[in-house]
């Protein structure tokens, strides 16, 4: 791909984001237009920045490349992250909204009246957006990598900066429309280019390939290894080889490699005859955690499945930036129609990766061999259109790919910057927000450095898991339950929620590396959220004199309608 | 060599540890952690623990408070049982003896009535019952008996009376603070109330003479303003609930400077600029508009050229911020805080000082109003508002008319 583009097109996109922030106010100079200036977000706005701050690294580039690499199953996961709006719709959209809680936290303490559960609602918002910005940062190296050959570190690192001098500066003074300005334009750098690529498969003759065969070559290829792997052989396979097999040296020699595992070492160039079918890889051990965790997968393909899917539809009520725009919404009736409108407008917005994903299979399917499968989306216009064309539509998506890192980040920056300067550092002001951005955003930074090679919708999952276990009880319950009592409450977030951060924990340490303990801990949400609710609802069972004393009232704030409360209140 | 001499070292480090440990064991004794003599030590003793006995009853005499403070008000006196009761009920009772409960509250009856206090044996057939002398101390506050301390002991004795009298004394000052906070917090409903009763009857006067001047000349102009002027009031006059949100806040300012302008024409220029995430944030029912009047005034009473009042709410992580700015004549800063203190009455309207005090006692001190001006140098008035805090809601929904 050539630079030349995509990176005008980079700093294009973090300038509009900054400009919008900064000067995306409603301004009105004379009385009559006072009343446009304040009037409330409508819900279509809303969904928009809703939409634009949610769709993050893992619906942008992690989808197609989990298409690419695992095939049709990895469709739960665009399935699920839209139903996640779904179940927010049913239960908890409108109710949360009558509530007046800005932030989860805000919300354990307004119905439970308790500052300790409040306190532990925040570390989990700190948790929570942590997992949720390290694939984030991962993203955006990968992007900047490929696009230009960048370290893997720096993308990163202009993210982290750029947000966290964005959000500390107090530049995102209209997050709401920079949002949705993000999500029209990461539509747009999905949808322009998926028209030409469709254009292009159909003058190539349209092409077809089965989901269920393992993807081919179409035409000579030579793949550069860049960390050392393991193939794995069902049938013997002809190649050119320039570099090191098993062991042994060779110089561009053709070899005919026996059914079995080899192991190829870093540097290697393998050049594939059109035809072949593409071999599976894995990561030699203790490398990368990518193919153990897509091993886990193909060992309990059900389990897994399962898995995700109740980690993503329990776990988006529980993101804290999602919750933050709800409060935009002027009432309940309204916070139910943005509900309705984030799901046309995600699920409009999902259609898209797949088709990426199944041209990445037809045309770039040596991306599994490397591990840069999330990388599909970047590579594709430039390698089916090429030329002038290909550049200007690569440098496009790279765009809506940094917009979708610095939407998602800048929302999560802002939830735990607040949580942390709220409730973790001493006092308040302008200064101890500068910090808690700071700290917000040099955390998952250092880890980034630390933990790497998950792959980015995967990671996304991690922290799902641990939203749907804590905060999809805390929040299910709380609002439909009149018996959850403040020991209730804390004692299943911190089961429910610490043991699928445990889980998580111990995942991204590597450990353990296979077997049926590894997809447990892979995909806890199964059986931590279960075990959240039970906990929560045995605990506050047992301790029944703790109902906090105006449970009835504040219940009935959260389920009567405005006007209905209002009459309520005065008679 | 060397080699000897780390050893020598290495096995001297536990020695010396455990040399300055000792010294410092031993040490201590003598110095009563710098604390003076026994007598002054034992005065910090009485002092602190008074002082842990004292935050409860800010609250007022209830069963709670008692019973948190009870047993901090025992061991300053060192008796074997202490008990508070009010004037229909024993509130608590610390200690032992507590089956003495009903005689002593038959026993309370003429100390409370009297406000005297007095000492009495207590019949008792337990034998090894530690109780057998009750001292009574009455609570008064404002002369008024509230209730009664009573101090039990094995023998008389004419210390714990006095002890106990001064004890009541401390306990019945703490009362009156108590009595005092409540009357303040009364005293700023009755604020509220007042302001929004009298919203501004200049206001008022002003608003019907500048429709009146339109009624000949232009009747449909007259007509819109006294639409203006009936939804400005239909809002100010509303009942229920104490908090409004910022869009509505923000109508009902819409709705004055229209009737504002109406008086003074072009020379009153106002910019708005809103975030409009912040809209939703529930604030004091008319917190702002005495804001934007008093910038009015400042503006444009008592001059001749133009006016421009700039109003910004902002977006700022957990709060909002709304800044109300004017180019008017200003104001001493220090005359403004001495509004601001109570200490001398402003010239006209409730205004800013009543504003201030119902943030800080909705969102606490921190919130307060801040407010940068000088003489001639326009005045720019800073409100920080949380966008959530417990008991806080508004009433209704946004009207979106």
């Amino acid at each position: 791909m050539n630079p030349g583009y995509a990176v005008p097109a980079v700093a294009l996109v973090v300038v509009a984001t900054v400009l919008v922030g900064a000067f995306g106010l409603r301004m009105s100079r004379t009385t009559s237009d006072f009343y446009v200036a304040s009037r409330t977000v409508g819900p279509r706005l809303n969904a928009a920045a809703i939409s634009g701050e949610y769709l993050s690294a893992a619906s942008f580039l992690g989808i197609a490349g989990l298409l690419l690499a695992q095939g049709p199953d990895m469709l739960w996961y665009p399935v699920g992250y839209t139903a996640g709006y779904l179940v927010l719709l049913l239960f908890v959209a409108a109710p949360l909204r009558r509530s007046g809680a800005y932030t989860l936290p805000d919300f354990a303490e307004a119905r439970l009246a308790s500052r300790p559960v409040r306190r532990l609602a925040g570390t989990f918002v700190v948790g929570v957006g942590w997992l949720y910005l390290l694939p984030q940062l991962q993203g955006a190296g990968l992007t900047l990598t490929v696009l230009t050959g960048a370290p893997d570190w720096l993308g990163g690192v202009i993210v982290a900066a750029v947000v966290t001098a964005t959000v500390a500066a107090g530049g995102m003074r209209s997050i709401t429309f920079v949002q949705a300005f993000q999500y029209w334009l990461k539509l747009t750098a999905l949808l322009v280019p998926v028209l030409f690529l469709a254009a292009a498969w159909h003058a190539d003759g349209s092409p077809r390939h089965a989901f269920e065969e393992p993807a081919a070559f179409r035409d000579q290829r030579t793949v550069r290894v860049g960390d050392r792997l393991d193939l794995k052989l069902d049938h013997p396979l002809t190649v050119t080889v320039d570099g090191t097999v098993d062991g042994r040296p060779h110089q561009d020699t053709r070899l005919t490699l026996p059914a079995g595992t080899h192991r190829i070492e870093h540097g290697t160039r393998l050049t594939f005859a059109p035809g072949t079918p593409v071999p599976a890889a894995h990561r030699a051990p203790g490398d990368a955690l990518t193919p153990s965790h897509a091993e886990s997968r193909g060992e309990r393909p059900l389990y897994a499945t399962y898995g995700l899917i109740l980690a993503t539809f329990l776990g988006t009520m529980g993101l804290p930036h999602v919750v933050v725009r709800f409060y935009t919404s002027p009432h309940g009736v309204a916070a139910r129609r943005t509900t309705v409108a984030v799901l046309a407008l995600i699920g409009a917005f999902y259609l898209l990766p797949p088709v990426y994903g199944a041209l990445g299979r037809l045309y770039a399917p040596e991306l599994t061999l490397t591990g840069d499968a999330d990388a599909a989306v970047l590579l594709l216009p430039g390698r089916m259109i090429g030329g002038v064309g290909g550049d200007l539509l690569g440098a496009l998506v790279a765009g809506g790919a940094f917009a979708a890192f610095l939407s998602t980040a800048s929302g999560l920056t802002l939830a735990v910057a607040g949580v942390l300067t709220q409730d973790v550092l001493p006092s308040r002001g302008v200064r101890h927000f500068r910090l808690g951005t700071l700290i917000a955003m040099a955390v998952p930074l250092g880890a980034s450095a630390l933990v790497g090679g998950l792959p980015v919708a995967d990671a996304v999952g991690l922290a799902f898991a641990v939203s749907a276990s804590s905060f999809c009880p805390l929040l299910v319950l709380g609002i439909w339950w009149r018996r959850l009592t403040p020991p209730g409450a804390a004692a299943g977030m911190l089961i429910g929620g610490g043991s699928a951060f445990a889980a998580v924990a111990a995942t991204m340490a590597g450990f353990p590396g296979t077997g049926t303990a590894h997809a447990l801990l892979a995909w806890p949400a199964l059986w931590s959220v279960p075990l959240g609710f039970l906990t929560m609802v045995l605990v506050s069972l047992a301790t029944p004199g703790r109902v906090p004393v105006g449970t009835a009232a504040i219940l009935a704030r959260f389920h009567l309608p405005e006007e209905l409360h209002t009459e309520v209140t005065t008679a | 060599m060397s080699g000897f001499l780390a050893g020598l070292l290495i096995a001297a480090l536990p020695l010396l540890a455990s040399g300055f440990w000792l010294g410092r064991r031993t040490a201590r004794p003598t110095g009563l952690g710098g604390l003076g003599t026994p007598v002054e030590h034992a005065t910090f003793e009485t002092l602190h623990t008074a002082s842990l006995a004292a935050p409860p009853l800010r609250a007022g005499l209830t069963e709670e408070t008692a019973r948190r403070s009870a047993r901090r008000l025992r061991s300053l006196l060192g008796t074997d049982a202490l008990c508070l009761a009010d004037d229909r009920q024993v509130l608590v009772w610390d200690g032992a003896g507590a089956h003495h409960r009903a005689e002593v509250m038959e026993r309370l009856a003429g100390p409370l009535a009297t406000g005297r206090g007095e000492a009495f044996p207590l019949g008792c057939h337990t034998p090894d019952c530690p109780v057998r002398w009750a001292v009574v101390a009455p609570l008064t506050v404002d002369d008024r008996v509230h209730g009664a301390l009573v101090a039990c002991a094995p023998r008389e004795s004419a210390v714990l009376v006095r002890a106990a009298g001064e004890v009541a004394r401390w306990v019945s000052v703490q009362l009156e603070l108590a009595d005092l906070d409540a009357s303040r917090t009364r005293l700023i409903e009755a604020e509220i109330r007042a302001l929004r009763a009298q919203i501004s009857p200049h206001f008022i006067f002003n608003s019907l003479a500048v429709i009146a001047s339109f009624v000949r000349t232009d009747p449909e102009r007259a007509r819109e303003l006294l639409l203006e002027f009936a939804d400005f009031t239909r809002y100010s006059f509303r009942r229920h609930g104490d908090f409004t949100t910022l869009a509505d806040e923000l109508h009902a300012i819409d709705h004055y400077l229209a009737l504002v302008r109406a008086r003074f024409g072009d020379r009153l220029s106002v910019t708005l600029q809103v975030a409009p995430e912040v809209l939703p944030v529930a604030l004091p029912f008319l917190c702002l508009q005495p804001l934007v009047e008093n910038a009015v005034k400042h503006g444009l009473e008592g001059r001749t050229d133009d006016c421009r009042i700039q109003i910004t709410a902002q977006d700022a992580g957990a709060e909002a911020l709304v800044v109300i700015e004017d180019d008017g004549t200003g104001m001493d800063p220090v005359l403004l805080r001495r509004i601001l203190a109570g200490e001398v009455s402003p010239s006209g309207g409730i205004g800013l000082s009543n504003v201030d005090d119902r943030l800080r006692q909705v969102y606490g001190d921190d919130h307060g109003l801040v407010i940068e001006t000088a003489p001639g140098a326009g005045m720019k008035i800073t409100a920080r508002v949380p966008k959530y805090q417990p008991g806080v809601h508004s009433a209704g929904r946004p009207t979106g008319t």
